[in-house]
């Protein structure tokens, strides 16, 4: 119960940095060259003034800044994110047909990168300096070092254009219309290039965190009384060492929530994928900003759920977080 | 001096300073090799690899030398990422300096600033501020800069928090040394080292972002960037995948060598790490 | 009896490039059933690695390159990793200096406890439940039902002590190996885990391996007591032998520096009092929401207490008795909330910052850990000139006058373009005493100034310190926990506990004649208290 109330405490400290995001995004986009209006007459093909001025008082874009600021953090406390003018239909509704496809990418590359980043980071930190440590190491580096857009062009080019085994691009196949288990499959089949492309390079950056992190545990004084006690290495790893040593990166992997959603707006345009971060890219070209102010909103929302989860996580492992110190 | 030594003990920092060292020499020295403009046509479009000596890397859709823009692709990078990180670790010194020195209040605003950019994707407050402020290769630099110091400045704070109450800073401050001083006299040279060697992945980051908005053609259309390069392969990458591969290797060398050397640096910094 | 652990010439090989090949060299040593054998020495004597010896727990790189080391006739250089295994924790177990990091903070104390018995035992969970309950209730720690709950970070120093030795004697050893396992705790802690480790050894006929650097202790504890210095056993024989009559010169030069409890005949004090303390408080307040829940800590309460021109005003007290905080408040690097601090009969408590920072020419502070009170990246005489030219001086005078300081407290002045880390640690706490005393304060705080030191360099540096009060006409106020140090140098002394100043008065009184019951526990947990007494007394004999 504690842990639920800590987490909770910092779920409600996190409202004002939202509404700081908010607050400074919205005084951002007032910035932009050009509004929504100006973007609607764009696509109309042109217009009159008359109809412009219609349009930007039927949308309180004729207020003062303060004025629509207001307007607006009133009506996302009624949870109303406005209207897309772009694709003539609330900004919520379009959020939420693309939302599932980014979460589905954000889960499974992010388990993928945990998983495999803890794995690889204890192999590694076993055997440090030595053959299987230099080639996890030096693939890590690789993973790291590689832009994720060119890797997912490139497995394209391997997996799609050569081999041919997985689809190039999309969220399933619309030439049929699957149901159930088969449409499942096709999804997942769809994912496993973005998965990889977005997962590898975080998985780079945890077994590194990983690696690091075990060698400093394995230098600490309560491993060497577990080896006074006449334990073996494997236990003392599994027993003793693992849990510290993940410790850093649950940490990290809420810190990079963000970065994260972040580098699915490049996957999702490489592979075509409806989600948000492709949302997030057409909105920016189209200048609909009422979209991607949304996008701010929800973005923000899902990284402070998933460092809620992480604290959660955080607590279940260290009891010092519960019971104070 | 004993941090040479100990840097040139490690190979993976040797290759990677080497290779840093062809990066830069690439840069420095496109204006010789290739002294036209290297978005300017220069043959037939799409020729392969090694198949006509002019062309040594071929040429993409639009007939462009790919050597050329790859040469001068290697200054746009290194520029790009070296100011941008120039400016991330700045405002994060400043920012985690004074949070961690005075604490309290001064903390918990400036802390409450920083968790709003890690909460906001920052890849998305990149497309933000281009959105707003153009694609010129100075507002990109610049955004790039805005959208990656809070780690900087979380890793300045944290040296901060464990220095300030160290016991040299306490004399300092009965000596009468005033904040500032105390600030950049005692405390930020010592916490300065770690965030030195973190500026490696600041910059391979800032290099990684620069080449994601070329490709989403929302950098500079006016340089040569290999973020632009890939973007324009992509167009032809069933058959002709190396004008999107090429640069790929280009960026891949550049943020592995600027990695290396951060590394090794780390090490260098800190041998007992490095030797257990 | 036969000895049941022999060390017979064993030689441990330090990695290439340090400052020595070896960190042990042909010790020899011998442990018998039911004795406790202490290895005494200063850090670097190699008295730790003897212990990672035996239980062939050594860091990587260092390895046993000569002789044997024979458990009940075994030889263990000789065996392989899984019959080591066997034997640690088993045959021959470990307590440690740090009990809170060297339990796993993330598992619980009777989890950990219980490993020991699932690693060497078939016994049943129920079974093992109810052995780790009982080895609880034998190192008498307080409700051990909940203990075998806790976490490490839940219990108190003394007590994880108590659970790790609990640990340590769970499947009941032939040997203790006890790595200076009080000397993070507590005096009267430090008392009540030595009498445990004690009365079980007796019960339990353990031979136990006592490692530590305090002759206090091993008066206290030791049947028979070996000194090691620079890897070598220099002398080694019955405790009564060795204290009394010691043989070999270092062991003689190393009890000579413990410093007496008795204190010597008091001075004469003058009854101008150059700073005084009155109603001084200060409180912490930790958790909590919008005050919801507060914790709130006195620091120190209602502190009262004068420092006569020229004395030396003790403050003693175990951890967290506030003595640090009164000192930090003295100079103002911690505010207080209420009360005076007159010095020269200005009250500092009510300067501001600005007018605070001139004020500290005249009380200065001499700091605890001579590694961390230097700035590694500044020059040993800039430093030390910092002071002065904050306060004015130009730079060349003030680096001229930086290594006249230097002479005055025993440094080559050349070795003022040094960086710190070139100097040893006595060397490093003579330079923070420079830095004190550059801008020529009235009075000095010296908050633990010599607790990080080894007992011979202790005694140099208090001996400095004694030199420059009678040269300087120094007021000093003295921090410390060690009763053997303060009945040295003090004049007076206030006992601290809680934040509260229990009992103070002068010096001989208050050690001679304790009055508050605090006070008299304290005293009377000196390990070897009788320990030095004799010697002084003869030493006062012959003068």
């Amino acid at each position: 119960m504690r842990v639920l109330s800590l987490a909770g405490r910092r779920l409600a400290a996190s409202i004002p940095t939202l509404i700081l995001i908010l607050i400074g995004v919205f005084l951002l986009l007032q910035l932009a060259p050009g509004d929504t209006v100006d973007a609607m007459m764009a696509q109309m093909g042109g217009g009159d003034a008359t109809t412009a001025r219609q349009l930007r008082e039927f949308y309180g874009l004729d207020l003062s800044v303060w004025a629509q600021l207001g307007n607006y953090l009133w009506r996302l406390v009624r949870l109303d994110l406005g209207f897309s003018a772009i694709y003539g239909k609330p900004v919520a509704t379009v959020i939420a047909e693309r939302l599932p496809a980014t979460i589905l990418l954000m889960t499974a590359s992010l388990s993928f990168a945990f998983f495999f980043g803890l794995i690889l980071g204890v192999v590694a930190a076993r055997g440090v300096n030595k053959w299987p440590d230099t080639l996890i190491s030096t693939f890590g580096l690789m993973f790291y070092a590689m832009p994720t857009f060119w890797f997912g062009l490139m497995a394209i080019v391997v997996f799609s254009i050569y081999l041919q085994w997985l689809p190039a691009g999309g969220f399933e196949d619309i030439t049929v219309s699957y149901t159930g288990l088969r449409r499942t499959l096709d999804i997942a089949q769809h994912l496993v290039l973005p998965t990889l492309t977005l997962g590898l390079f975080y998985m780079a950056i945890y077994l590194r965190i990983m690696r690091g992190s075990m060698l400093e545990v394995l230098n600490l004084d309560f491993v060497r009384t577990a080896r006074s006690k006449g334990m073996d290495e494997t236990r003392v790893v599994v027993r003793h060492v693992l849990r510290n040593a993940l410790l850093p990166m649950v940490t990290l992997i809420g810190l990079q929530a963000g970065t994260m959603l972040g580098g699915s707006v490049v996957v999702e345009s490489v592979f075509s994928l409806p989600g948000l971060g492709r949302l997030a890219y057409e909105s920016v070209i189209q200048r609909d900003l009422n979209t991607l102010l949304g996008i701010v909103f929800v973005s923000a929302l899902l990284v402070i759920a998933v460092n809620f989860i992480v604290d959660l996580l955080y607590a279940r492992l260290d009891p010092r977080i519960t019971t104070g110190s | 001096m004993d941090l040479v030594k100990l840097y040139v003990r490690s190979p993976p920092a040797v290759i990677g300073l080497l290779l840093l060292i062809l990066v830069l020499a690439m840069a420095a020295s496109a204006d010789f090799f290739y002294p036209r403009d290297p978005l300017a046509l220069a043959g037939r479009p799409l020729i392969w690899p090694f198949s006509n000596p002019r062309f040594l890397l071929g040429t993409d859709n639009s007939g462009r030398d790919i050597a050329a823009q790859i040469f001068h692709g290697a200054r746009i990078s290194l520029l790009i990422g070296g100011v941008a990180t120039v400016i991330s670790v700045m405002i994060g010194i400043t920012i985690g300096a004074l949070a961690g020195y005075y604490g309290s209040w001064v903390d918990t605003a400036l802390m409450r600033v920083t968790e709003a950019f890690q909460t906001l994707p920052n890849f998305l407050l990149l497309l933000v501020l281009v959105a707003v402020f153009g694609s010129t290769i100075t507002t990109v630099t610049v955004a790039i800069g805005i959208v990656s110091w809070p780690a900087s400045a979380r890793l300045t704070r944290a040296e901060f928090l464990s220095l300030r109450n160290r016991e040299f800073v306490q004399a300092g401050r009965t000596l009468g040394l005033k904040d500032m001083r105390l600030i950049f006299g005692e405390i930020l040279p010592n916490a300065l080292p770690p965030v030195i060697v973190y500026a490696s992945v600041v910059m391979a980051i800032a290099i990684l972002l620069e080449s994601a908005l070329a490709f989403l053609k929302l950098s500079d259309p006016n340089v040569a960037s290999w973020g632009n390069l890939i973007g324009a392969g992509r167009d032809v990458l069933r058959v002709q995948w190396y004008v999107s591969a090429i640069p790929g290797i280009a960026i891949l060398v550049t943020v592995l060598a600027v990695s290396l050397v951060g590394q090794g640096l780390n090490d260098a910094l800190n041998p007992r790490l490095k030797s257990r | 009896m036969s000895p049941i652990l022999v060390l017979d010439d064993v030689s441990v090989k330090l990695p290439a490039g340090g400052d020595r090949s070896h960190a042990m060299e042909k010790v020899s040593l011998a442990l018998a059933a039911n004795e406790i054998l202490c290895v005494v020495g200063e850090s670097g004597s190699g008295k730790s690695m003897t212990a990672n010896a035996i239980m062939r727990l050594l860091p990587g790189g260092v390895t046993i390159d000569g002789g044997r080391i024979l458990f009940e006739g075994r030889d263990l250089c000789g065996l392989g990793e899984a019959e080591m295994r066997k034997v640690r924790g088993a045959g021959i177990a470990m307590i440690f200096q740090e009990p809170m990091t060297a339990l796993n903070p993330l598992r619980s104390i009777g989890d950990q406890i219980g490993e020991m018995f699932e690693l060497h035992t078939e016994l049943s969970a129920a079974e093992i439940k109810a052995r780790t309950l009982a080895l609880l209730e034998e190192v008498r720690i307080p409700d051990p039902a909940l203990a075998f709950k806790a976490y490490p970070h839940e219990l108190s120093g003394g007590q994880r002590q108590r659970a790790m030795i609990a640990m340590a004697l769970a499947l009941d050893p032939k040997v203790l190996i006890a790595d200076e396992p009080t000397t993070a705790l507590d005096v009267t802690t430090q008392a009540q885990i030595l009498k445990l480790i004690r009365d079980l050894q007796r019960r339990k006929g353990t031979a136990v391996l006592f490692i530590t650097h305090d002759f206090g202790v091993v008066a206290e504890i030791a049947d028979r007591v070996a000194v090691m210095s620079k890897g070598h056993v220099v002398e080694q024989g019955a405790t009564q032998a060795v204290l009394g009559n010691p043989q070999h010169a270092y062991t003689r030069q190393l009890i000579a520096a413990v410093p007496p409890l008795k204190a010597p005949p008091p001075r004469a004090l003058s009854s101008e009092p150059i700073m005084t303390i009155a109603h001084v408080s200060k409180t912490y307040r930790t958790g909590g929401f919008l005050g919801r829940g507060q914790r709130v800590t006195h620091a120190v309460k209602d502190v009262s207490l004068v420092l006569p021109k020229g004395a030396t005003l003790g403050i003693v007290g175990e951890s967290g008795s506030g003595k640090s905080t009164l000192a930090r408040c003295l100079v103002r690097l911690i505010d207080p909330e209420s009360g005076e601090i007159r010095l020269n009969g200005i009250d500092l408590a009510k300067l501001s910052r600005e007018e605070m920072r001139s004020a500290t020419r005249d009380i200065q502070m001499v700091f605890q850990d001579p590694f961390a009170s230097l700035n590694p990246r500044r020059k040993a005489g800039e430093a030390v000139a910092q002071g002065l030219i904050v306060h004015g001086m130009a730079r060349p005078e003030a680096l001229a006058r930086a290594k006249e300081l230097f002479g005055l407290v025993g440094l080559d002045p050349a070795s003022t373009e040094r960086y710190p880390h070139e100097f040893s640690g006595g060397q490093r706490q003579r330079i923070g005493l420079a830095r004190a005393l550059a801008l020529e304060p009235a009075v000095l705080v010296a908050d633990e100034p010599v607790s990080a030191l080894d007992v011979s360099v202790q005694a140099q540096v208090l001996k400095l310190l004694a030199e420059l009060r009678e040269r300087l006409g120094l007021s000093i106020v003295f921090i410390t926990h060690d009763l053997r140090v303060a009945a040295q140098v003090c004049d007076l002394v206030a006992v601290m506990k809680s934040g509260e100043v229990v009992e103070s008065g002068p010096i001989g009184a208050v050690f001679g004649e304790p009055q508050h019951a605090y006070t008299q526990a304290l005293l009377a947990s000196i390990p070897g208290r009788e320990f030095g007494k004799g010697q002084r007394l003869a030493e006062e004999a012959t003068a």
